[in-house]
């Protein structure tokens, strides 16, 4: 399983850095909603609960752009066909997909973050850049499990670019709330929360749930 | 009907590649598959013998493709019992993938991927080693073309590699719709010992051409409206009684 892991993930980049049609798109979008977000608060900078909120809901939903996408390739080229036709465990096929889209998700944070310190932030970053990488990377693994569960999902459907967002977005209400919690206080200037901790492992709970779980449908969501 | 292929291959054909001895490569008893309310294979009973072809013949819309994509195990039989290369499916398809080869209507290659990316990829997910690719690359005359992103390709280019797709694995099986679409009459003859009787490979070919299919097979299987019209040997002189058959 894992050589056909990364045969389909060494495939998905190669095939996004030809045609970069998703990480693109997705860090244009937050650095996009970030501008548009500062001239609507018509503040110089924002700190505590309403930065926070600002940060995490503007990644989320550059998270549905990045699943929209990830699936792409397969339906309009028929790549999903062909490695149905393989003798592989399915399951390689979420993994790879999963691992994609946490690497795109990693790489617009790594662009969005500094934008998002630069057009709206008033407390320095840097101190606090440890705690919030530790946040964006938990949160990365548990939106790329159900990420590529959705996007396969919607995928397999007419409306799939409406399916997508409406199935995704009620199911990372945690991250968005567990991720705002932990990092509001980081962005008061007052350093870490004091249950970080209990963030975080909320933010582990709901990875390891998602994994487990979309390793368990992936293969019935891919049957006809 | 169920009918057997038999003695038309034997003597035609070598021996298949992974051939199941003294079984059917194919055997069907009342198929049968639903688009939701809409039948689209209803009461397909037929048995293909090892190193023969099948020539699948019918209008459009009348399941010839669906069938190829059960067969493949791209979609589940809803009723009835199909066996393909000793497995039944829908059951233990995990043991015949990788030992079918199938042409679909798409070449199912990635655009911005070249020819030889592409091939490389499904070797991988096939666990076939890169001189495979470059054999095949060699067998279909593509290459001097390896290194053109798909999407910079004629569409009998891609059907080429397409074909070369298809036999990365050398199945035993070959699923093969209008195979010949889109190739110029020298890439056909290029292709022909590929996926031609001359491969040895039992073969299920779907074609509107009615003349060139029973030219190459062993029975037709004749669909109309999803059902099974005839399923029987058939030479190509009666062509014209086969499309009386199916289309008027």
């Amino acid at each position: 399983m894992i050589a056909a892991t990364l045969a389909i993930l060494r495939k998905d980049l190669r095939v996004e850095l030809r045609a970069r049609e998703a990480v693109p798109a997705m860090a244009l979008f937050a650095v996009t909603a970030f501008v548009l977000f500062h001239f609507a608060f018509d503040r110089d900078a924002l700190d505590g609960d309403v930065a926070a909120g600002t940060l995490w809901i503007t990644l989320l939903l550059t998270t549905v752009l990045g699943v929209n996408r990830l699936f792409v390739a397969e339906r309009e080229q028929g790549g999903l066909e062909a490695m149905l036709l393989a003798p592989i465990d399915r399951t390689a096929i979420f993994v790879a997909k999963a691992a994609a889209l946490f690497l795109y998700l990693v790489a617009v944070e790594v662009v969005a973050v500094p934008a998002f310190a630069l057009l709206l932030l008033g407390p320095d970053l840097l101190g606090s850049l440890p705690a919030l990488a530790a946040l964006l990377l938990l949160a990365d693994l548990g939106l790329a499990a159900v990420g590529a569960l959705v996007g396969a999902l919607a995928a397999e459907t007419r409306a799939r670019e409406v399916i997508g967002p409406l199935l995704l977005l009620p199911l990372v209400v945690p991250l968005a709330i567990a991720g705002a919690q932990a990092t509001e206080p980081l962005f008061t200037g007052s350093g870490a929360a004091e249950d970080l901790g209990r963030w975080l492992g909320l933010m582990g709970l709901y990875a390891t749930i998602f994994v487990l779980l979309s390793v368990a449908l992936f293969d019935f969501l891919l049957e006809d | 009907m169920a009918v057997t292929s038999g003695e038309a291959a034997a003597a035609a054909g070598g021996e298949a590649p992974d051939a199941v001895a003294g079984s059917f490569a194919v055997e069907l008893e009342g198929l049968e598959r639903d688009y939701g309310e809409r039948v689209a294979l209803a009461g397909i009973s037929l048995r293909l013998e090892a190193s023969s072809t099948l020539a699948v013949l019918g209008a459009n819309g009348a399941g010839k493709s669906t069938l190829l994509r059960v067969l493949a195990t791209l979609l589940r039989p809803h009723r009835g019992r199909v066996r393909v290369l000793g497995a039944t499916l829908p059951e233990e398809a995990v043991n015949v993938r990788g030992r079918i080869g199938y042409i679909g209507h798409e070449p199912l290659l990635y655009r911005d991927l070249t020819g030889r990316e592409n091939l490389r990829f499904h070797a991988r997910l096939h666990g076939v080693g890169s001189e495979r690719v470059e054999e095949l690359l060699a067998a279909t005359g593509m290459e001097r073309r390896v290194a053109q992103p798909v999407a910079e390709l004629s569409k009998g280019m891609s059907q080429r590699l397409a074909v070369a797709r298809a036999l990365l694995a050398d199945p035993p099986l070959l699923l093969l719709d209008e195979p010949r679409a889109n190739l110029d009459p020298a890439a056909a003859d290029l292709l022909e010992p590929l996926i031609g009787r001359a491969s040895g490979r039992t073969r299920v070919i779907v074609t509107h051409d009615i003349e060139a299919g029973l030219a190459e097979s062993d029975i037709a299987l004749g669909l109309r409206a999803g059902r099974q019209a005839f399923c029987e040997p058939v030479g190509p002189a009666e062509a014209a009684r086969v499309a009386r058959a199916l289309f008027l």
